[in-house]
């Protein structure tokens, strides 16, 4: 691994624009050149993915009269993964009136994100907000209303103000659909053009700008290229590096580290969010992890036994957790953190679960015993006392009021509470829900300055793909924020200042440049290997492989050790795959899932490697990066700002291998914050 | 954990779409009541992978993506019923203790002519897109600056009938359900969303006509109100919402 700062250290400029945090995006879209109305139509945009980033940028850019190319995997753009988003959205709107403001959601993201995010972009971020709740109810998002007509929100993780937006436990799913829907507005016109059922694999720079796309169609098999003007990445993140994870099954990485491969510089790639309630594992069976939505823990308690011997007696399921009694449980997030309770950001969470479970008190009855409870029961009575009290009803027994609270549970959380009992088979109406972490975000990605664009220019990266807003730590109900911000408001503004380059002499490139050929042989010859490799093991069992050892060695907790075992193992089990793996059909058959999902793997077998040396490097715990060596007497993560206050940013130079990548260093400065240590007790 | 199950499958394969597909029949044993369904189809087809070395077969294809039941992705026929013996889900949602130790199930891609199949269960839903593209939508620009969201007060019971109407996932459960191949819960579901919310329910008219003459246009058949559809609906949306449809389609012809 080398420190070395390259000639390519002058690209990371990060472009923060000069002046006070509150003038900056303001002064900075002064600065900006425009596209007049008349050429954009001669201007062409890709765009990878089509979730609420990728969603809302195709609708915003082909609103404003470039033509768009929508790429995603999926039979319809409204199936991307945004749409399994539950809980809600962030705005600083203060409808409330519990003094929340820009400058508060702004704080509460920066430290959520434990220091390690930039400043400015947070502070855009945070000031668009509320534009976008605006924006979601003009195109008919169906939000949750008082009994005056007015938005209702909730309260998330890391923040002691209610500014979350939500529609039941479906937020993420009516924000894509809006998204959707403004799409198909304009794909009706023939301003997008759709690429249902497409993969990209790979990214065709000319003259050291981004300039198209090698595309799969994955029902013909057919490799096809694309011109553009420019390319925007919106493909999400990278999670299923772990094999199990709250991501759909299609997620994938290989959009992100073709462009890393190609020259992007990729940053922090260690920080993954683990989150805290996830149905626990059950078995080797698997397939992937369900969340439970944080809005629970609005109403929900967590907790363990106190005694051993509890947790001993419901693993074996002869005790009830009913039958504990309040103080022989451990409410141990109301216990350690005071002041925030079970709203505690995910990262603290998932520690203290581990902590506790580590301790043996878990819970679940399966092979590793981790579980926790997430509880119901005050809840439902404190709102089937109110309830009652509202309608006045005098004499009421327990069981009246256990059933009107019920059903003020299931208007909340009605589709949450459903979906736990079909999967795990009992009602959490009437016993607590058993939970544990999974991993579930990931917030480093693909470096961008505050433009959004790549290391590569004409290669723009929003939403989960890139890496600015959320440092180490994102909070809950930001990743919605970010995700339309990049794509309705900031991108729209940004790109035409790259893409007025083109004005003058707008002549698309030819998808017959040797760069256009280049990328489609070794495209070609990679999907070749995996056919004539006389391998006999199924890609599955990689995955699973290298789940485990990200899990184990690259997961909650993480050392020196660990981290370097990690980082041998995963080159092993590399050449294991491209020795052994085995692809079944031809290459002539068109449609081969397990085609798609080889040439993935391949993918998350080299960037695991890089998360392990990322985390190696960074010797402090910082948010979801927690190293052992660096803890409090209390095992709370402690930060060392003197030197680690950076973003990692890597850089992978042509045919080196990944141990040869170069590291370089994005200094962060606060200047309008006070960097502190982070505290939620 | 339950008894282990062994399970006879019926599954329906095809190449393509102009070849005939037929039914094979596959083995499994040891699968855990506590598994998905697609878990179990996944447990064959790395069976079918390992045993493929010897012989010729290829895995079984089939559509699935975020498997917690939100993306709509997934399909089947299973024993003749859209998304399989349960109510109110996905098949990937639908788990194994649905099915008896010894069962056999047939499973089968969906069956409607606007639906045509790509590959064994795999079929195109691109017709539900077009509908989309002819009106499913609110014309306002992304790009603007909109009035403030409490500008537009809703009642409550106005936001949550509409937000009822607006969780399907369009799987197509509904169209497959249905006898007369059916889109009318699907198209009246995005109708009456933006029908009942203020900010809709000024292209009311245009709406509503355009996206059922695309429906018709697509070649799905008409309600004839056997509600098979909300009975398989894996949101349980309610056919309510196809009368009031009916009710705008009538309106859109007034002044």
């Amino acid at each position: 691994m080398f420190y070395l700062m390259s000639h390519n250290y002058l690209k990371l400029n990060s472009k923060i624009p000069q002046g006070s945090i509150k003038d900056k995006w303001e002064n900075y879209k002064s600065t900006l050149k425009l596209v007049s109305p008349n050429n954009r139509s001669n201007i062409e945009i890709i765009v990878v993915g089509t979730g609420l980033s990728g969603g809302s940028a195709c609708a915003s850019l082909s609103e404003l009269g470039y033509n768009v190319k929508a790429f995603c995997y999926q039979d319809s753009p409204r199936r991307a993964h945004s749409v399994a988003a539950q809980g809600g959205i962030n705005a600083s709107k203060n409808y409330k009136g519990d003094n929340d403001s820009v400058y508060q959601l702004f704080y509460d993201t920066i430290k959520g994100g434990d220091y390690r995010s930039r400043e400015a972009n947070v502070y855009r971020l945070s000031e668009i907000s509320s534009n976008i709740i605006d924006q979601c109810v003009a195109q008919g998002v169906p939000f949750a209303r008082d009994y005056a007509g007015y938005l209702e929100t909730r309260s998330f993780g890391g923040t002691k103000v209610s500014r979350t937006f939500y529609a039941k436990g479906q937020t993420g799913q009516q924000l894509l659909l809006s998204c959707y829907s403004a799409m198909s507005r304009q794909i009706g016109k023939g301003r997008i053009k759709m690429y249902n059922r497409h993969e990209m694999l790979d990214l065709v720079v000319i003259e050291g700008v981004a300039r198209g796309i090698i595309a799969r169609n994955l029902i013909s098999g057919e490799i096809e290229r694309h011109a553009a003007h420019a390319v925007i990445i919106a493909s999400g993140g990278y999670g299923n590096v772990f094999f199990l994870s709250t991501n759909a099954m299609g997620s994938n990485a290989s959009a992100i580290w073709k462009v890393h491969n190609k020259g992007g510089f990729f940053a922090n790639p260690c920080f993954t969010q683990i989150h805290p309630t996830c149905i626990p594992l059950q078995g080797d069976y698997q397939s992937k992890l369900t969340l439970m939505s944080e809005s629970l823990r609005n109403d929900g308690r967590i907790w363990v036994p106190k005694k051993l011997e509890d947790a001993f007696l419901i693993r074996k399921e002869t005790k009830k957790p009913e039958e504990i009694n309040d103080e022989d449980r451990d409410f141990y997030l109301e216990r350690r953190y005071p002041s925030f309770g079970n709203l505690v950001p995910r990262d603290v969470a998932s520690r203290a679960a581990k902590e506790r479970c580590d301790k043996g008190f878990g819970i679940e009855n399966n092979e590793t015993k981790e579980g926790v409870f997430l509880d119901f029961s005050s809840a439902i009575y404190k709102y089937g006392q109110e309830k009652a009290n509202e309608i006045g009803i005098k004499k009421y027994n327990d069981i009246d009021i256990v059933n009107l609270g019920e059903k003020i549970m299931e208007s909340k959380y009605g589709n949450l509470f459903h979906m736990y009992e079909k999967i795990t088979n009992k009602n959490p109406y009437k016993t607590p829900m058993k939970i544990y972490p999974a991993v579930h975000y990931t917030m480093g990605g693909l470096w961008v300055d505050y433009n959004l664009m790549s290391s590569i220019p004409g290669c723009y990266v929003i939403g989960e793909a890139n890496f600015s807003d959320h440092g180490a730590n994102r909070l809950g109900a930001s990743a919605l924020m970010q995700g339309l911000a990049d794509g309705y408001f900031i991108l729209p503004y940004t790109i035409p200042d790259y893409l007025s380059r083109y004005v003058k002499d707008p002549k698309k490139i030819s998808i017959t440049h040797e760069e256009f050929e280049k990328s489609e042989i070794n495209v070609k010859n990679r999907i070749k290997k995996f056919f004539v490799n006389k391998g006999k093991i199924p890609v599955d069992f990689f995955h699973k492989k290298l789940g485990s050892i990200m899990w184990e060695y690259v997961g909650m907790s993480r050392n020196h050790v660990k981290l370097s075992k990690a980082i041998k193992k995963i080159q092993e089990l590399r050449n294991n795959f491209w020795e052994n793996v085995f692809v079944p059909g031809k290459i002539e058959d068109g449609l081969n899932y397990e085609l798609e999902k080889a040439g993935r793997v391949a993918d998350f077998l080299e960037l695991g490697e890089l998360m392990a040396m990322d985390a190696l490097q960074r010797k402090e715990s910082c948010g979801s990066h927690f190293r052992e060596e660096y803890q409090t007497e209390e095992g709370e993560t402690l930060r060392d700002d003197v030197n680690y206050k950076y973003v990692s940013v890597w850089e992978k130079e042509e045919n080196k291998s990944i141990s040869d990548e170069i590291m370089h260093k994005e200094n962060l400065n606060f200047t309008f914050v006070k960097v502190q240590s982070r505290s939620y007790k | 954990m339950g008894k282990l199950l062994s399970l006879k499958l019926k599954i329906w394969r095809q190449r393509n779409n102009k070849e005939k597909g037929f039914f094979k029949t596959y083995h499994v044993n040891n699968i855990s009541p506590n598994s998905s369904f697609l878990e179990t189809l996944d447990f064959l087809n790395n069976q079918i992978i390992c045993n493929e070395i010897k012989k010729e077969s290829s895995p079984i294809a089939f559509d699935h993506d975020c498997r917690e039941g939100i993306c709509g992705m997934c399909s089947l026929y299973i024993n003749g019923r859209p998304h399989g013996p349960d109510n109110l889900i996905t098949t990937c949602q639908l788990h194994m203790r649905n099915f008896r130790d010894g069962e056999t199930i047939y499973v089968e891609p969906w069956r409607a002519k606007p639906f045509p199949i790509i590959k064994d269960l795999i079929v195109d839903r691109s017709s539900f897109d077009r509908i989309m593209i002819s009106g499913g939508y609110i014309s306002v620009n992304t790009s603007g600056n909109p009035i403030d969201g409490n500008m537009i007060p809703i009642s409550k019971d106005i936001a949550d009938k509409a937000f009822d109407a607006s969780i399907c996932i369009g799987c197509g459960a509904c169209v497959v359900a249905c006898k007369n191949r059916s889109a009318m819960l699907f198209v009246s579901a995005k109708v009456s969303q933006f029908s009942l919310l203020p900010q809709g329910k000024i292209e009311r008219k245009r709406r509503v006509l355009n996206m059922v003459n695309k429906m018709d246009e697509e070649g799905f058949g008409s309600c004839t109100n056997t509600k098979a559809c909300e009975a398989e609906c894996p949101k349980g949306i309610s056919t309510e919402y196809i009368s009031f449809m009916n009710k705008e389609y009538i309106r859109s012809f007034t002044i």
